[in-house]
């Protein structure tokens, strides 16, 4: 691209509605810049601090119940302390965030690769294949989608070997919830779909006999993707909170590789014995992630579609 | 006096990238028993002015400038309260779509006798007899086994027509009727012009109409204004408007509307587009699909002319300058 | 030169089905129900010449419109479109395909571009679909021609449709109707959501390409005044059935069937004639349509034998009705 063109690029894009309603969102802006923060630093972990809290090796039990810098028996070397295996409490939230986010997105990835085909086949379509399609997506909503993970986990669990699980423990949760909400996405895409199988463009290309598929991934989806994404990013933190309470109930990730959840749920056994810095700072963390992803798939809506509201 | 007055009224929307006046120094008037018939193009203004008669603009829009009097009364900053009571007791108001005025889970009997006890002290069976004497009074037969049905019994046309009699529920003295005949069909729209000039010759309404019909204001008005791009630029008797049109822009419209037995291959028309808001040339907003431009067009806009005739005016800077050639030859 | 048939239409049947869902059906004992949306319509269009179905909302000559172009089921009937162009060797498939294929033109300037694409795509669609182009180069100049006929630049193909106003998109859609050389082209009210002075462009534009390049059109429309300037052949619909089809100086000149007159009775006369006869009642229900001739609960002509009898089409001159009292000389 030439200098000029580059210049051009970005008058456009700072003159840019989008650009003018994020720059006057000062909550976006704050959310939009903890979710990077906590991004850059989850997943460059080691940049940030030189602990290994899951490699039991360079545990020293020695280390155990430190309480945060600050407080009396406080060191500068773990500053939001250490829980009862010695394990740096600032390091464990990294690595944990990083499966959090990991299981997150991974999720949310599935769930809108399921639901939007079977969205737009069902709109499209009509009839019975709707009707199928929507049915199941329907006889699914009824169950809480922790329910349908516990029991994806729970045949999974009963089917492998104990050792095998805990290789695939992280697919097997994000399978769990992925599979647990793809009908909402489905629901989105499908009314989007609805809409724009009459109109006339859609017509035209049916005219020049252009196949179903290419009707659907041509004209149909970039048109039906868009409130999808928007509500797909609210669906992360979603995501987020069902994998820390399947891993608060015990049944996400192993206690080798912890997420946030499982933090919480190690510390919470020492809250009433004063220890309460080993459950309080992964909550801190969960909650500020959460809502910090809230608020801009908030925005998002807002801005792209405000008839969604 | 007039009913309406509106006077210099200007409407604007104010966006992050500066206020577009959607409308501006607008000013006409209607008398009781008379339909002003207002047209253009979509996006002129007509409905907008509409809208800010009854105190319905959509925010961000706001009346920036000038007043509107009804009856002598200034209601232009009316608060929403007050404006609510005017609007019922003295303002009808029809829109396009007859199906988003009425409410589908009432029945059209109880709407109706809903608003008259809203507005008037009448014992519930005068209500319902006004209400039956109304629904007749717009052509619904055998309004007495009508009352109770719903709006979706009701076909495009008879919906239509009970949406009108719900704006006369509270014998308006101004009726603003925003297309009404456009949602409906050839055959149909002809009963509601002939009902509309039925109310204002009987009842001595004064209607305004906004329309972008030429033919239906032809058949129906007493006077027409043509809005160009929020601007007043051609307002008369509708014969005059029509059989003498005199800014080019109405001109050039009265042309272009397709006649039957015309037999024309090509018809006569006016090259480009009304310019958006944002877009809007300096001087006479017309000046870039104008045929006949003086240097003048490009740089001021042309005032409404109303020496030759009172109940003409024009916004043309060619027919002022026709004016000054004439009297210097006078002289 | 003797008069080549580019489409020929024999009684059409498309009946859509209205029933309602299956368990409320079985519940109720309902038996299935179809609303004839068009009733064995026949007619033919000579090469180069315009046919218009007109008739008002819900009469389905958009229902014929779609039937024609292929996407719409049809219950009965048989549809000839003979596009082979006798001085084109169509020796490749896609030529063929090519030739016979239809081009449509729709209503809305809004739903019928995909706001997503380029209006460059949007025209290379067809071009694409039947390998029209040698290369991309080929395929750009083509499109760059294309959109400078209809009276756009070349580079507006950049840009996405939400730039361009409502005339200017159908532009873009006549672009790319004519892409892909058709021969026969469906106008389904190509311009009833224009203004007024810009329809006057877009009717313009379509008698020119037909001029130039031989186009047949199937011309769908409300508007009595437009289907005047642009058909030569005129079917007149009514409850999906033709009640006339005449030569265009007929159906003006010399009406036949009382839909006929009622229609052109009803048309906004700019010269504001008041001595319209009254009109009254509105379409009835197609799913139960009356018995025999389906207009005579609106007819004042009507007689024992409409009600009972349905009439066919006779030839009356160079008309066909379906008339009892035409065909009975009392009319």
């Amino acid at each position: 691209m030439t200098k000029a063109g580059l210049i051009k690029f970005r008058n456009d894009f700072l003159d840019h509605d989008i650009t003018y309603s994020f720059l006057h969102s000062p909550a976006t802006i704050i959310a939009a810049l903890v979710t990077l923060v906590m991004f850059v630093m989850a997943f460059g972990a080691p940049l940030f601090t030189s602990y290994t809290p899951f490699d039991p090796g360079s545990l020293n039990l020695m280390d155990a119940f430190i309480p945060p810098a600050w407080e009396d028996g406080g060191t500068a070397l773990h500053v939001m302390g250490t829980d009862g295996q010695g394990r740096d409490i600032f390091a464990a939230i990294l690595y944990g965030t990083q499966v959090s986010l990991t299981v997150g997105l991974l999720s949310v990835l599935l769930s809108i690769g399921i639901g939007i085909p079977l969205g737009i086949i069902a709109g499209y379509s009509g009839g019975w294949v709707d009707t199928v399609i929507m049915r199941i997506a329907d006889i699914q909503l009824t169950i809480p989608p922790i329910l349908i993970a516990l029991m994806i986990d729970g045949i999974t669990r009963t089917s492998i070997s104990r050792d095998l699980h805990e290789v695939v423990a992280i697919p097997v949760l994000v399978a769990s919830i992925g599979i647990a909400s793809w009908p909402q996405y489905a629901r989105i895409t499908r009314s989007g779909t609805l809409v724009e199988r009459n109109k006339d463009y859609i017509a035209a290309a049916k005219l020049i006999r252009t196949p179903v598929p290419l009707i659907l991934l041509r004209h149909i989806l970039p048109n039906v993707i868009g409130p999808t994404l928007i509500v797909a990013t609210i669906g992360v933190a979603v995501a987020i909170i069902i994998e820390a309470t399947l891993s608060f109930l015990g049944v996400g990730v192993p206690p080798t590789t912890p997420s946030l959840g499982t933090l919480i749920r190690i510390g919470n056994s020492f809250l009433f014995s004063g220890e309460w810095w080993i459950t309080f700072f992964p909550a801190l963390t969960l909650v500020i992630l959460v809502l910090s992803v809230n608020l801009i798939g908030d925005w998002l809506r807002d801005t792209f579609n405000p008839k969604l509201r | 006096m007039a009913v309406l007055d509106i006077s210099d009224l200007s409407i604007e929307f104010p966006t992050r990238r500066g206020i577009l006046s959607a409308v501006e120094g607008l000013s006409l008037s209607i008398e009781a028993g008379e339909i002003l018939g207002v047209v253009g193009e979509s996006g002129a203004g007509k409905s907008l002015t509409g809208n800010a008669v009854v105190g319905l603009l959509e925010p961000p829009g706001r009346v920036s400038g000038g007043t509107i009097r009804l009856n002598g009364e200034d209601i232009t900053h009316l608060s929403e309260n007050a404006m609510r009571r005017v609007r019922g007791a003295q303002i009808g108001v029809i829109f396009q779509d007859p199906l988003t005025s009425l409410d589908p889970l009432y029945t059209i009997g109880r709407q109706l006798t809903q608003t008259i006890l809203t507005h008037q002290k009448l014992s519930a069976a005068g209500a319902r007899d006004k209400a039956i004497q109304l629904l007749s009074e717009v052509g619904i037969p055998a309004p007495e086994r009508r009352f109770d049905a719903y709006p979706h019994e009701f076909s495009g046309g008879m919906r239509q027509r009970v949406v009108i009699a719900l704006a006369l529920c509270c014998d308006p003295c101004l009726i603003i009727a925003d297309e009404p005949t456009t949602a409906l069909d050839v055959s149909v729209q002809a009963q509601i012009i002939d009902l509309l000039k039925k109310l204002a010759r009987e009842k001595g309404v004064a209607t305004m109409l906004v329309t972008h019909d030429m033919g239906v204001i032809a058949e129906t008005a007493d006077r027409v204004a043509v809005i160009y791009s929020g601007r007043l630029v051609e307002m008369g008797k509708v014969r005059d408007v029509i059989d003498t049109p005199r800014h080019p822009y109405t001109r050039g419209l009265m042309d272009s509307i397709p006649q039957i037995g015309q037999n024309l291959r090509t018809l006569p028309n006016i090259e480009g587009a009304m310019p958006r808001l944002n877009a809007r040339p300096e001087g006479c907003a017309f000046n870039p699909r104008c045929t006949q431009t003086l240097d003048r067009c490009f740089r001021h806009v042309p005032p409404l002319d109303t020496t030759a005739d009172e109940q003409r005016q024009v916004a043309c800077w060619l027919l002022t300058e026709q004016e000054n050639r004439k009297e210097t030859a006078y002289a | 030169m003797p008069e080549q048939v580019a489409v020929q239409v024999d009684s059409l049947k498309v009946y859509f089905d209205v029933s309602p869902p299956l368990v409320t059906r079985l519940l109720n004992k309902l038996p299935r129900q179809y609303l004839k949306a068009v009733d064995d319509l026949s007619f033919s269009i000579t090469k180069g010449q315009t046919f218009s179905l007109v008739g008002e909302s819900g009469c389905g000559k958009s229902t014929v419109a779609r039937s024609v172009a292929g996407l719409c089921r049809i219950h009965d009937g048989q549809i000839t479109i003979n596009g082979t162009d006798a001085d084109l060797p169509a020796a490749r498939q896609d030529q063929r395909d090519a030739a016979e294929q239809v081009q449509m033109i729709f209503q809305s300037p809004y739903a019928s571009l995909n706001p997503r694409w380029r209006v460059r795509d949007i025209v290379a669609e067809p071009i694409r679909a039947f390998k029209l182009a040698r290369d991309k180069a080929d395929e750009r100049q083509q499109v760059a021609r294309l959109l400078e006929q209809v009276g756009l630049s070349a580079s507006d193909g950049e840009k996405y449709p939400h730039e361009f106003s409502g005339g200017q998109r159908q532009r873009i859609s006549i672009a790319r109707a004519l892409s892909s050389r058709p021969k026969f082209l469906i106008c389904d009210e190509p311009t009833s959501a224009l203004d007024v002075s810009v329809q006057a462009q877009i009717l313009n534009l379509m008698t020119q390409l037909q001029d130039e390049l031989g186009l047949t059109y199937l011309f769908i429309s409300h508007d009595l005044a437009v289907i005047d300037h642009m058909s030569d052949w005129v079917g007149v619909m009514y409850l999906g059935r033709i009640c006339e089809i005449t030569p265009k100086s007929e159906l003006f000149a010399n009406p036949r069937h009382p839909y006929t007159r009622m229609l052109l009775a009803t048309v906004p006369d700019l010269q504001g004639k008041s001595n319209r006869p009254t009109i009254t009642g509105e379409v009835p229900n197609p799913i139960t349509p009356p018995t025999g001739c389906y207009f005579h609960p609106r007819c004042p002509h009507a007689e024992d034998r409409c009600r009972s009898e349905r009439p066919t089409l006779q030839t009356h001159g160079p008309t066909r009705v379906a008339c009892h009292a035409v065909q009975e000389k009392r009319l």
